[in-house]
């Protein structure tokens, strides 16, 4: 189990661990800030450390110590780090936009009013593409 | 020397997303609202995944990548679906 440790380089090592270190800390902190903040759209931005620099390190760690490892680059660990970059502002955006939808279905306070924009919304009624 | 270093910082990293996966099973047994659930449960996915990452280095396995690019696309999947069910009560329109 050990073995493939001890084939890697020393600088690589301390590389990989301090990415890998940096990625869980980031991790710990995000779910840290959605256990403790108060309000949910507070608690929205604290997963995005997980998922920008948390998911980050950990990946950059994985690819340095794989790439020392079997000396040649292994990069394959790139694709986890684009996917969740690209689909995290989707996500949370939805969750957003349903969230707020709920609030000001409920009329809950502290939501602010809905604004005529030069943006159509989906409530207006000369929608064109009906 | 090194196989000391990359011991001990897997081992810590991987309390620190065991600590940080209980925090999330807690805002996702708490509450209050849905909404609160859905991202809860999406925080879990991220954290499962860094999970299998740092189980994968720890192995020296490359099949844990491809378990952890599963994780990643359903859950985003999963909580699309659910933001989706929360604002117009269906998935599918």
């Amino acid at each position: 189990m050990s073995v493939a440790y001890a084939e890697v380089p020393l600088w690589a090592a301390i590389l990989s661990a301090a990415f890998i270190l940096l990625g869980a800390t980031l991790a710990l902190i995000g779910a840290f800030g959605l256990a403790r903040l108060g309000s949910f759209y507070d608690r929205i931005h604290a997963p995005t450390l997980a998922t920008s620099w948390g998911a980050g390190g950990m990946v950059m760690g994985s690819m340095i110590f794989f790439t020392a490892a079997a000396a040649r680059p292994v990069i394959h660990e790139i694709l986890i780090g684009v996917f969740v970059t690209v689909t995290t502002p989707v996500t949370l955006m939805m969750l957003g936009r349903a969230a707020i939808y709920r609030d000001r279905s409920d009329n809950n306070p502290g939501i602010p009013p809905i604004v005529k924009s030069d943006r159509p919304s989906e409530t207006d009624e000369n929608r064109a593409d009906a | 020397m090194n196989v000391l270093i990359m011991q001990v910082a897997l081992f810590v990293a991987q309390s620190f997303l065991a600590i940080a996966m209980l925090f999330c099973t807690y805002r996702m047994a708490v509450g209050p609202r849905a909404q609160d659930r859905v991202l809860a449960l999406d925080g879990l996915y991220v954290c499962a995944m860094l999970q299998l990452l740092a189980f994968g280095v720890r192995t020296g396995n490359t099949l844990y990548f491809e378990a952890a690019l599963i994780i990643g696309m359903l859950g985003f999947v999963a909580t699309v679906a659910l933001a989706k069910f929360l604002m117009r009560g269906e998935v599918i329109e």
